[in-house]
């Protein structure tokens, strides 16, 4: 080792050069990105709103501890991915939920949707978003009620379903009822960029998401061009929290390039469905669900071919 | 003799549960646990169905030519069915009015027609009676199990009555508390998702169970397996019949055996 020979005739496989990126810097990165919505929703909704975040966030890293203690595995809390869950379905939850619901929410999220699966990069749904329809369809109308010191009557989503009119300024800052990070688009788009300039994400899911849902919206809705409606069905609920925030999740999204975008047009497509046909006003996280469980078919379909392989493939069709 | 049916008996309750290890009949299992008492009355119904079906095709199993056992199994399994049926509507209305579809649709339950293929077939109707027993009561105990947990995490209650509540009633009332903590019921449980999410847990659950049971010396191998997953290494050569025409000119039947042969260490 003195003079350096020995590790220049080691040999080692590749990758040689690495970046500097590691999972907890890039969950890091997220939960910084998550910061101003959380900020302006417990600024917009109080102090129950932030106690919420808390527990939830608590609930995570400790399911998280305590399955690895149990199971006698690595134990992977230093990641920080379930803080990044924690927060995210806190978030997803309405600013008056009791308290329990994030600890059952917490504990689905990471117990089931992540860890029996075989911890993080092995999930096939996305925890938060997993836990919320948990709680979505178990405790209905607590999920649903988004009543609160601050707010009352309906989302602007579902005053805009049942025909009323609603205050685009307030929707885009944020100054409406829904769940706790989801009402401000400025917070999250702060968030977004954040993302972006540090590269942990990329445009492609969600611009192709984006893109699609406002062409759905402009094809099927039957209002023309409504600046105003576009604006507020982009501004109101989960939209631009699940396009650049869990729709862009690395485990949950496809990893081909062709596959991104396929993923984001069929997200775009199904919230639009969701939102324009289906009961409920809101259908964000329904839709990224659903985008997950197609992830190993989009994938397979958009496998990039090796180099040379395409012509050996048509020649053997051929023969056969 | 006796000893050999209480081994057959047990496998079917225990080392084979139709449920938790050979997985069969998934549809009656996931769709009418929504409740303790659904899940009893149907385990109970398959396995009055079963047992009957298991003698009859045990006494008939040399009858019964080959190529047509199929349909005359089938036939065997509606005819008690179709008794079922009219006894349960006569008799628990609200049985069958909360099992509905699913009643019928015992003809088609994999439990049976597999026992009847891999057991009934094949021996003699008081080990198939017994096998039937076993089969029927494992696929009950193990329906009345997950309707018990999804019915108490879903609705709160046991056998209709609300003893979480009850519980939280008398706990508070010891505390000295006036007004009681109410149980708001895990809805997820009584639908679709939830009958998986237990079906899961419990599986899990038990073979644990089972392999601290090996751990510790006891024996819970598999007795007497209609077919197990892997041909290569299997040892009941009985089933290779089935898929082969005994008919047909040479020794198409050992080949099958002698390729498995080939590939087992």
């Amino acid at each position: 080792m003195e003079n350096g020979l020995d590790t220049m005739f080691q040999v080692s496989s590749n990758p040689h050069v690495r970046a500097k990126d590691t999972t907890s810097r890039i969950m890091l990165y997220v939960v910084i990105a998550l910061l101003p919505a959380t900020v302006f929703g417990v600024f917009n909704f109080g102090f129950h709103a932030l106690l919420l975040v808390i527990v939830t966030v608590l609930t995570t890293v400790f399911a998280e501890y305590i399955y690895g203690r149990c199971m006698k595995k690595n134990i992977t809390v230093m990641d920080f991915s379930a803080v990044v869950t924690g927060l995210l379905l806190a978030l997803n939850l309405p600013p008056d939920a009791p308290l329990w619901i994030g600890v059952i929410g917490g504990a689905f999220a990471i117990i089931v949707v992540k860890m029996l699966f075989g911890g993080l990069g092995q999930n096939f749904m996305n925890p938060a978003l997993g836990a919320r329809c948990f709680l979505l369809i178990s405790f209905t109308s607590i999920m649903t009620n988004f009543d609160c010191d601050a707010y009352t009557g309906a989302t602007p989503l579902a005053a805009i379903k049942a025909g009323e009119g609603v205050n685009v300024l307030d929707m885009v800052i944020g100054r409406t009822a829904g769940t706790i990070g989801e009402t401000s688009m400025i917070a999250i788009l702060v968030g977004a960029a954040f993302l972006l300039v540090m590269k942990v994400i990329d445009l492609r899911v969600p611009a192709s998401y984006l893109i699609s849902f406002i062409l759905f919206i402009l094809l099927f809705s039957g209002r023309g061009l409504d600046a105003e409606y576009l604006v507020s069905q982009l501004a109101g609920g989960g939209l631009m929290l699940g396009a650049f925030f869990m729709a862009t999740d690395y485990v949950t999204r496809p990893i081909t390039a062709k596959g991104q975008y396929v993923f984001g047009v069929f997200l775009g497509i199904m919230t639009g469905i969701f939102r324009l046909f289906g009961p409920s006003a809101e259908g964000v996280s329904y839709a990224i669900i659903l985008g997950n469980l197609l992830v190993p078919l989009i994938e397979n379909f958009t496998k990039p071919a090796a180099f040379g392989k395409k012509k050996i493939r048509k020649e053997t069709s051929k023969n056969e | 003799m006796r000893e050999k049916n209480a081994t057959v008996f047990w496998n079917g309750l225990v080392k084979e549960n139709p449920t938790f290890v050979l997985m069969l009949g998934m549809c009656p299992t996931l769709a009418v646990t929504t409740s303790a008492i659904n899940g009893l009355g149907m385990g109970l119904t398959t396995t009055a169905v079963l047992v009957l079906s298991n003698v009859i095709i045990a006494l008939l199993r040399n009858i019964i030519p080959n190529r047509v056992r199929i349909p005359a199994f089938i036939v065997i399994v509606a005819s008690f069915v179709t008794m079922a049926e009219l006894l349960l509507e006569g008799f628990i209305p609200s049985l069958y009015a909360a099992l509905g579809i699913y009643i019928p649709l015992i003809v088609v339950n994999c439990i049976i027609l597999g026992r009847a293929e891999a057991f009934a077939s094949k021996n003699g109707v008081l080990p198939s009676f017994f096998d039937g027993l076993g089969m029927g009561l494992g696929f009950t105990v193990a329906l009345t199990a997950i309707g018990i947990v999804r019915e108490l995490l879903g609705a709160g209650e046991l056998f209709g009555v609300p003893v979480i509540n009850n519980v939280l009633k008398l706990i508070s009332s010891a505390v000295g508390k006036s007004e009681p903590v109410e149980y708001v019921p895990v809805s997820i449980f009584v639908l679709a998702p939830g009958a998986f999410f237990v079906l899961a847990a419990l599986t899990a659950l038990q073979n644990r169970v089972k392999r601290e049971m090996q751990a510790k010396g006891h024996n819970a191998d598999k007795i007497q397996s209609g077919c197990s997953f892997d041909c290569a290494s299997c040892e009941d050569s009985g089933c290779a019949h089935r898929f082969v025409d005994v008919n047909a000119p040479s020794g198409s039947v050992a080949n099958v055996k002698s390729s498995s042969k080939d590939v087992s260490p």
